[in-house]
């Protein structure tokens, strides 16, 4: 079979997260069949779910915050009975240093000594994060833990939120985006928004509608944050048809939508429940339909013909092309995976496969660079590096503005090479590769690694500057800062 | 060992993001600033993303209506923490003591019920036009300051150290050359390295090579220079980033004009009062503003900082004691350049019938026109280009002069 290793970059690059180095063969096997390299993935969906050992469900997580949180406080006032006692027994002990008694005058907060032991909230989000790393490490292309990241990243959430949303994150990506990345867009939808992860990082936990029980007790109400940015970011898109009033009516219609608290009083600590006693009554108005009380079906069913509207099919299309093959999406392509959408009810893996069977996403020029996350792992995967730790990927991560599960906003983090192709960033992106060709440059041959990663599709001026390097380290940096690595 | 420097070193910067300072500036001195009147202007424009509760900043305690509204958040001239007293009607966050100063020294100055064109609550959208200065949202290729620089006269490169934040704020954006600077001191690549990369790009990718020559150029000047990220919180972000901006805008051969951004104003729970977490972030900027002060020494003289976000927050609170996306809100300017000791408002008022949409602070100045107002009265643009090239389309919004001593 004729070989042709340009398609098998666009398959390797443009679709998954890079050639493995080692005996992968990925390059040569790429390029023998590149679409069916691709979509060999697709066929296994069971391959998009992740379990590791240790990784928990939400509630299980969401206790363990809770019991955490219990534990410090008990601690902070055991240390301050202690502390009393100690003053009482003492009160003119001048001698006592008197910083040791004010821990908080000179230690900036985020300061913590690498000696002090993790707690569960920082071991959990390093475990998730390792367990993300090696898949996308081990993983043959690479295409559906693209889908993953891209679905990840639409429906994101923000770990800098708080204790809870941090400890979530991996496990909101496990239960709600990744059973449905090759299934449908509305059970995704309806995953993403009755997870706890979302319902706390968009504050709809505390939304009450205002005649509910609880609102009228309570003299609160309404939050809209969530309601609004599932229009905007989530399904219609800003501009896809929606009012000032339908936000509102959104967010009545999803009122009630909480999950369980410490006390267990709604359901098992910390799992999605429905509480009526916070929802709204009666009937709501939503973009020119009138959804009819029905308690949490009410929003159900608001969600279900969100997924279902032109506009969200027109929306996603747009951003998927975006994603996957240029900051400016051929027209034609989006049209046709709009139409896919449609037809389909938004079946993704349809969605996906009609990507990889047309023309343009083989035929544009890999010009978008790499998300700095695509970056780490595409040089992980080429030097065959499986991580045991996932400590300098997340510190890559933060230095290059991508921190994970951590985007500044809840519209996710951008997509374009405006954002990622910046002087600064590609600076800090050079003195990473630098850094990773002083560790490893000596045990490894270049131009090998170049054979793995491009082999003749590497442009001569690529493959000369590699050659010429004044070292092995020096001449890993140079291939890992390479066009051929850091476009896709 | 190399891992330790990466840790502590990447913890600060992660720390500087999650503060969500940026700092960007302009590569060249404007030709005028060395003219013989000696008067060498500076503008400082601070993005706060997220929406700005205006009305719990600069509180109208005066208006019948506002305590009712504003609920639990509302500012009160007695108490605990009382607000501070702008005039009769108006109050300022007591969170915000030096610009309670400047205010009295006549330095500083509130416009209020002010509002970009933009009519809707998508932050995004809204901070796109704010920035851009379009009157719409989608045009994102360049920001009205990049395009005020343009129709300046160029002059010399500047060639001391710039400024912090890992992207360009979109209001510094387009083709008049921009600076930005991240305080990182990682172990960084060799200079050989990078100019074989730099040789590599030229022949095969010349957008990265314009961008790595300018991240070389900027790390070279920013070497040596002190202002590394300390760790801390939002707040101490927020006056390190004013520290380094103003440090470096003091220097002679300084940018004259810079773009910084805060996040973190998107108060939809528990936004707090007089304290709690509206507070703690305003005296964050309060804090970046007496670093401006302080840093800029004699320079402070001829400076502007104005200060916007893209929309205010509804002026009835929501049902998680905090505010959702709304329009009418503040700018503030300090500086002692401007003309200050008061606050423009031609107060709408807070009846329900007066609100936009029934909701909001109904917006009765645009904030073109404050901008048009500083750009002009600091640097001379004419009517015409702030009219068309700043602010495109925007010739219905006449500059508000006399905000410039």
């Amino acid at each position: 079979m004729a070989r042709d290793t340009q398609a098998a970059l666009v398959a390797l690059n443009r679709f998954g997260f890079g050639a493995r180095g080692g005996a992968s063969g990925d390059l040569i096997n790429a390029s023998s069949d590149p679409r069916g390299f691709v979509k060999a993935e697709l066929a296994r969906p069971n391959g998009v779910l992740l379990e590791a050992p240790g990784l928990q469900s939400t509630p299980q997580l969401g206790q363990a915050v809770f019991a955490y949180q219990d534990q410090v406080k008990q601690a902070r006032e055991a240390a301050k009975e202690i502390a009393s006692e100690m003053a009482e027994a003492k009160p003119a002990d001048k001698t006592a240093r008197p910083d040791a008694m004010q821990p908080n005058a000179a230690t900036p907060p985020a300061a913590k000594p690498s000696g002090q032991p993790l707690n569960v909230i920082q071991k959990t989000f390093r475990a998730e994060a390792l367990a993300r790393l090696q898949r996308a490490t081990l993983t043959e292309c690479g295409f559906t833990e693209r889908l993953v990241a891209f679905w990840s990243n639409h429906f994101c959430i923000s770990a800098g939120k708080g204790e809870l949303v941090r400890i979530w994150a991996g496990a909101f990506e496990r239960e709600a985006i990744r059973p449905h990345v090759l299934g449908r867009f509305a059970d995704m939808l309806k995953a993403v928004e009755q997870h706890p992860a979302m319902l706390f990082f968009l504050d709809n936990q505390q939304s009450l509608g205002p005649d509910s029980r609880a609102g009228q007790n309570r003299k609160r109400g309404l939050n809209e944050n969530l309601a609004r940015e599932i229009m905007e970011l989530h399904t219609l898109g800003v501009g896809g048809g929606y009012t000032q009033g339908d936000v509102t009516s959104l967010a009545r219609i999803i009122t009630g939508w909480t999950f369980a608290g410490r006390k267990g009083q709604l359901g098992p600590p910390g799992s999605f429940v429905f509480n009526v006693n916070a929802h709204q009554p009666g009937p709501q108005a939503l973009l020119g339909k009138t959804y009819e009380a029905a308690g949490l079906a009410q929003g159900e069913a608001a969600l279900a013909d969100l997924a279902r509207h032109p506009s969200t099919a027109n929306f996603i299309a747009a951003k998927f092309v975006r994603h996957f093959v240029a900051d400016d999406p051929p027209p034609a392509l989006v049209v046709r995976l709009r139409d896919a959408f449609v037809k389909t009810d938004g079946d993704l893996k349809v969605m996906a496969t009609t990507l990889v069977d047309s023309d343009e996403a083989w035929k544009a020029p890999l010009t978008k660079m790499r998300s700095p996350y695509d970056f780490l792992v595409a040089s992980g995967r080429l030097l065959a590096r499986v991580p045991e730790d996932p400590s300098r990927y997340l510190n890559g991560l933060n230095l290059l503005g991508q921190p994970l599960w951590s985007p500044p906003g809840p519209n996710g983090f951008p997509d374009t090479n405006a954002a990622w192709a910046a002087p600064e960033g590609i600076k800090l992106r050079l003195d990473i590769a630098a850094q990773i060709g002083a560790r490893l440059g000596n045990n490894i041959d270049p131009l090998d690694l170049l054979e793995f990663a491009a082999a003749d599709a590497a442009s001569i001026e690529t493959r000369k500057t590699i050659e010429r390097a004044e070292s092995r380290q020096q001449a890993l940096a140079l291939l890992l800062m390479s066009p051929e690595m850091q476009r896709r | 060992m190399i891992d330790c420097v990466e840790n502590r070193l990447l913890t600060s910067r992660r720390g500087l993001l999650l503060g969500g300072a940026s700092f960007a500036a302009w590569a060249y001195l404007p030709k005028f600033a060395r003219a013989a009147d000696g008067r060498d202007p500076r503008l400082i424009v601070v993005i706060l993303r997220g929406a700005l509760d205006g009305l719990s900043t600069v509180a109208p305690i005066g208006d019948p209506d506002y305590a009712g509204l504003h609920g639990s958040i509302a500012l009160a001239a007695d108490g605990a923490h009382p607000a501070i007293m702008l005039d009769s009607f108006f109050a300022l966050h007591p969170a915000m003591p030096e610009f309670a100063r400047m205010y009295r020294d006549r330095h500083a100055a509130v416009i209020h019920a002010v509002a970009t064109p933009y009519r809707d609550r998508s932050h995004f959208d809204g901070q796109d036009v704010l920035e851009s200065g379009y009157a719409g949202p989608g045009r994102v290729q360049s920001g009205w300051l990049n395009r005020a620089l343009e129709a300046l006269p160029r002059g010399e490169r500047v060639s001391s150290g710039l400024a912090v934040g890992p992207t360009t704020p979109l209001v510094l954006r387009g083709s008049a050359p921009t600076v930005g600077w991240a305080p990182v001191a990682l172990p960084q690549a060799d200079d050989d390295t990078a100019m074989r990369l730099a040789e590599l790009y030229r022949h095969r990718d010349p957008a990265l090579a314009t961008a790595l020559s300018q991240g070389l150029q900027l790390d070279k000047a920013a070497a040596g220079d002190d202002m590394k990220a300390k760790r801390g919180n939002a707040v101490a972000q927020m006056r390190q980033a004013g520290r380094g901006a103003a440090k470096l805008m003091a220097a002679d051969d300084g940018p004259r004009i810079a773009a910084l951004a805060f996040d973190g104003w998107d108060t939809h729970a528990n936004e707090g009062g007089p304290v709690g977490r509206l507070a703690f972030l305003l005296g964050g900027l309060d804090g970046a503003l007496a670093e401006f002060e302080t840093g800029l020494g004699d320079r402070w003289r001829y400076t502007v900082v104005v200060i916007a976000t893209e929309f205010g927050r509804t002026v009835r609170i929501n049902g998680t004691d905090g505010t959702d996306h709304g329009t009418g809100t503040i700018a503030l300017l300090a500086g002692g350049a401007v003309k200050g000791g008061r606050v423009i408002a031609d107060w709408p008022g807070l009846k329900l019938a007066n609100l936009h949409d029934a909701r909001d602070l109904k917006p009765t100045t645009d904030l073109r026109s404050v901008i048009k107002g500083v750009l002009q009265d600091q640097f001379g643009l004419s009517d015409r280009v702030l009219a068309e090239t700043v602010f495109p389309d925007s010739a219905g919004a006449r500059p508000l002069n006399g905000l410039v001593a």
